[in-house]
């Protein structure tokens, strides 16, 4: 019941755009491949191909040596071959073994046998670490359960070869090492895993061999033991990458701060939490998923009642009651939700960009050249990679939209900006981009807030970082007392 | 939700810009249905391709025309309104009842019709603000909140008319009527009026801060939220707007019959909804088309124009022809979605 896969000189063009170039190497059957790859580099697209939803535009796709073509991902899950998707695909309004057998339903005579359903439902349920009841409708569940719930649905398909792409990025460090165990028992019962993701660690853990691509081509492969983190991504970004966090520059001294934050409670999320931010300070926001990190924020910014006894910008008392008010007094958000709260996915480049600064464009009426001026300011200063400015939003690549989404909440050149995981889903090189943009931004003397998941992150990008754990406030950390294991004792409270 | 997945995945440069091409030929559309339209029009009655002809089609179109633009900015915005129809009617039976009082009260026609028609746009602006009101502070589905008014609306009128007509007094008549009869440099001034509107709106929807809140309210209300946009103002605006439109549609039209009756307005939410739709609006919101819009107001008005003049299919079934070119539109337009 294993299974290998060849790829033999895949080509995929959408339009006159090609994405794949010939594209040619085996997987073999029982083992875990690390694909490796900048966003945009063809990964994707590619184990798309696999799984049914895109079509090789030439070459072929064998399976144990015979050349297949899916017309669905449905022939391709006949295979076994299952693709958990890097979006969630649930139907909020249905339950969750109502969506593990979304198109699969089991059926007595003409009736829906939901007793089955729910039973293996159950089942898979436990495989992956997830104790709430089938019947619960997936709209109630937290993004990390949703992910679980994915690939629950995978399990259910009885797959063969599994394509998981970026899995743990929502996931808690928990959940995390019962997926990693969840892979290994997989491996171990012949299954073929391909496992996308940029955090290297991760790769460098739990595959056997790291495929590597770049620019829609195949580059290299090797045996996982055979590298070290720094040359896989120099292999994906196809340059030495230098030093991923720029140097430090000495945290600001006491300068009167920027932001003052005194009991902020956001009821039900976030309980009497004190912080300031100087100017040139970069203070990061540690914690599990569900500390209450981004309610926090989310509250501060008026997006969620709350109630503070005090917060000054700039010296000033001031009340927001919604992020209008916010930035008036120059204070920003970048939400971690990109496609659900960040961007207009489906406006223009410009329309994006401009939204939160409309004013300046507007004499009375908007100047779409003004406009367009700013854009290409925005994207030399960015490095936002696109095409064509006229593109829309959605045809960026997840890096470079993230990028977007940055220009677009500085445009209104805010004193206090705060950055919702800032980095989540995107590559090394972008990463590397980003973390010199925001140390850019506290050297132009602005309070930046960033909150992230990622320890390593936080420990060489801040000067600070407040750990937060059930809501309150751990710890304030300062740069010398930044180590992994002291963020992971607080956010736990192993302290 | 598969086409959800489709459609956000991220697609190479030239497939998008194929794509766009693709709907800028879309958005042509309405347009080439319309010359369509004129040309048979024309083969198949000497009348249609008329100067006098013209100016009464796009009379009889001013109307729901002028609803149609403030509809647009609301279903941009991603809400509906239903009540249009029941709320002209309920308006103008107000602006009569009001004029018919003062007139006797020693106010001058002249200053009766005034304040009647000022009366009117307080009417329609006050009405679209309780919609608003309702919708974004009450939380409460526009679908169902103007379903509720266009019962409320049309009952009150019902029985101010007491289930017959509301009559305005000739001598008034006489004052108001030339704001519909009346023309001005050859052109009647209903069109004038729908003209002004179908400006103002095109440069509120395409050219103002505005306009562009309103379209990414209907394209993603919480990354408007996030992205410090005041949604609820802005959504209550467009209800004020269509409410306003509205308002501005029924001055035209009292002259023009003098009265108002249980059956004043009837379906015209459903003739401006389509011809905003025709014109190539997401109904689903985030992108609007006020050009579009007015070119499918008059298509939907010249198909009535065509069944009037011509005998080939029944002028009763001029709903069933409408419904047909609605559809066929909706068709050719379904690849954007």
């Amino acid at each position: 019941m294993t299974i290998s896969v060849t790829f033999d000189k895949v080509d995929k063009s959408f339009g006159p755009v090609e994405v794949l170039h010939g594209v040619g190497f085996a997987l073999e059957p029982g083992r875990v491949y690390g694909l490796l790859g900048e966003n945009g580099a063809g990964k994707s697209t590619l184990m798309k191909i696999l799984a049914g939803y895109e079509a090789p535009t030439n070459g072929e796709v064998r399976i144990n040596g015979r050349p297949v073509r899916f017309s669905g991902s449905r022939e391709a899950e006949a295979e076994g071959i299952v693709l958990i998707h890097q979006e969630f695909n649930l139907a909020d309004d249905l339950s969750i073994a109502q969506n593990i057998f979304l198109g699969h339903e089991k059926k007595r005579g003409w009736l829906l046998d939901d007793a089955a359903m729910r039973a293996d439902a159950a089942r898979v349920l436990r495989q992956v670490g997830l104790s709430v009841d089938p019947g619960t409708l997936v709209r109630q569940l937290i993004v990390s359960e949703k992910q679980l719930v994915e690939i629950a649905k995978a399990l259910a398909r009885k797959a063969r070869l599994l394509i998981m792409d970026e899995p743990t990025a929502t996931l808690t460090a928990g959940e995390t090492e019962r997926l990693f165990d969840l892979v290994a028992q997989l491996n171990a019962e012949g299954v073929t895993i391909v496992y996308i993701s940029h955090k290297l660690d991760e790769v460098e853990r739990i595959t056997d061999e790291v495929i590597v691509m770049r620019d829609g081509r195949f580059v290299a492969r090797d045996a996982t033991a055979h590298l070290t983190r720094q040359q896989m991504a120099n292999l994906m970004v196809g340059r030495e990458l230098s030093d991923l966090f720029p140097s430090k520059q000495a945290a600001p001294s006491n300068t009167a701060p920027l932001l003052k934050v005194q009991r902020l409670t956001v009821p039900g999320w976030a309980h009497d939490v004190s912080f300031e931010v100087r100017p040139g300070e970069i203070l990061g926001f540690a914690g599990l998923v569900g500390a209450g990190r981004t309610e926090l924020f989310e509250g501060l910014l008026g997006l969620r009642p709350h109630h503070a006894e005090r917060i000054e910008i700039g010296g000033t008392a001031v009340r927001i009651r919604n992020p209008r008010e916010a930035a008036g007094h120059g204070l920003t958000y970048l939400s971690e939700d990109r496609k659900g709260k960040g961007l207009h996915v489906a406006f223009g480049l410009r329309e994006n960009l401009t939204l939160m600064d409309l004013s300046r464009y507007a004499r009375p009426w908007l100047r779409p050249a003004d406009e367009q001026k700013a854009l290409k300011v925005a994207v030399d200063a960015f490095g936002i990679r696109t095409g064509s400015l006229e593109l829309r939003a959605s045809s960026l690549s997840g890096g470079n939209q993230q990028k977007l989404a940055l220009a677009k909440v500085l445009q209104p050149e805010p004193r206090v900006v705060v950055l919702d995981e800032p980095t989540r889903g995107v590559d090394v090189g972008a990463k590397r981009d980003i973390y010199f943009l925001i140390h850019k931004l506290a050297a132009q003397g602005r309070g930046v807030i960033v909150i992230s998941s990622e320890l390593m992150e936080l420990i060489g990008l801040c000067h600070r970082v407040a750990v937060m754990r059930g809501g309150r406030l751990q710890a304030m950390l300062s740069a010398d007392h930044l180590t992994e294991e002291e963020l992971i004792a607080h956010a736990t409270g192993t302290h | 939700m598969p086409p959800a997945r489709t459609e956000a995945r991220p697609r190479s440069a030239a497939a998008q810009w194929a794509g766009r091409s693709f709907a800028r030929l879309h958005g042509l559309g309405p347009i080439v249905g319309l010359a369509l339209l004129c040309v048979i029009g024309t083969l198949l009655n000497g009348d249609f391709a008329t100067v006098d002809n013209a100016m009464n089609v796009l009379t009889r179109t001013a109307f729901i025309g002028i609803i149609a633009v403030g509809m647009c900015f609301v279903i941009t915005s991603g809400g509906i309104d239903l009540s249009v129809g029941s709320m002209a009617a309920l308006i103008a039976g107000c602006v009569i009842l009001l004029m018919n009082a003062m007139a006797p009260r020693g106010w001058s026609p002249v200053a009766s019709v005034a304040i009647g028609m000022a009366f009117a746009l307080v009417l329609g602006a006050a009405f679209g603000w309780a919609h608003g009101l309702l919708i974004t502070r009450g939380r409460i589905e526009p679908f169902i909140v103007t379903l509720g008014t266009l019962g409320i609306f049309r009952a009150f009128l019902t029985w101010f008319s007491n289930g017959g007509a509301i009559t305005l007094d000739g001598k008034l008549s006489d004052v108001y009527g030339p704001v519909y009869y009346g023309s001005w440099l050859g052109i009647p001034v209903p069109i004038w009026v729908f003209a002004v509107v179908a400006v103002i709106g095109a440069y509120m929807l395409n050219r103002t801060r505005y306009g562009r809140y309103v379209q990414a309210i209907g394209s993603n209300e919480q990354v408007a939220r996030y992205a410090a946009v005041a949604v609820d103002r802005v959504k209550i605006l467009t209800y004020v707007l269509l409410g306003s439109c509205v308002a501005v549609a029924t001055m035209l039209y009292v002259p023009r019959l003098g009265s108002a009756s249980p059956t004043t307005g009837l379906l015209w939410e459903l003739e401006a909804i389509a011809a905003v739709i025709v014109g190539g609006t997401a109904l689903k919101g985030g992108e609007g088309r006020i050009v579009g819009t007015v070119i499918g107001a008059v298509l939907l008005s010249v198909i009535s124009n065509i069944l009037n003049l011509t005998s080939i299919i029944s002028v009763y079934l001029n709903a069933a022809v409408q419904g047909v070119v609605i559809i066929i539109v909706a068709f050719l337009q379904r690849g954007r979605r």
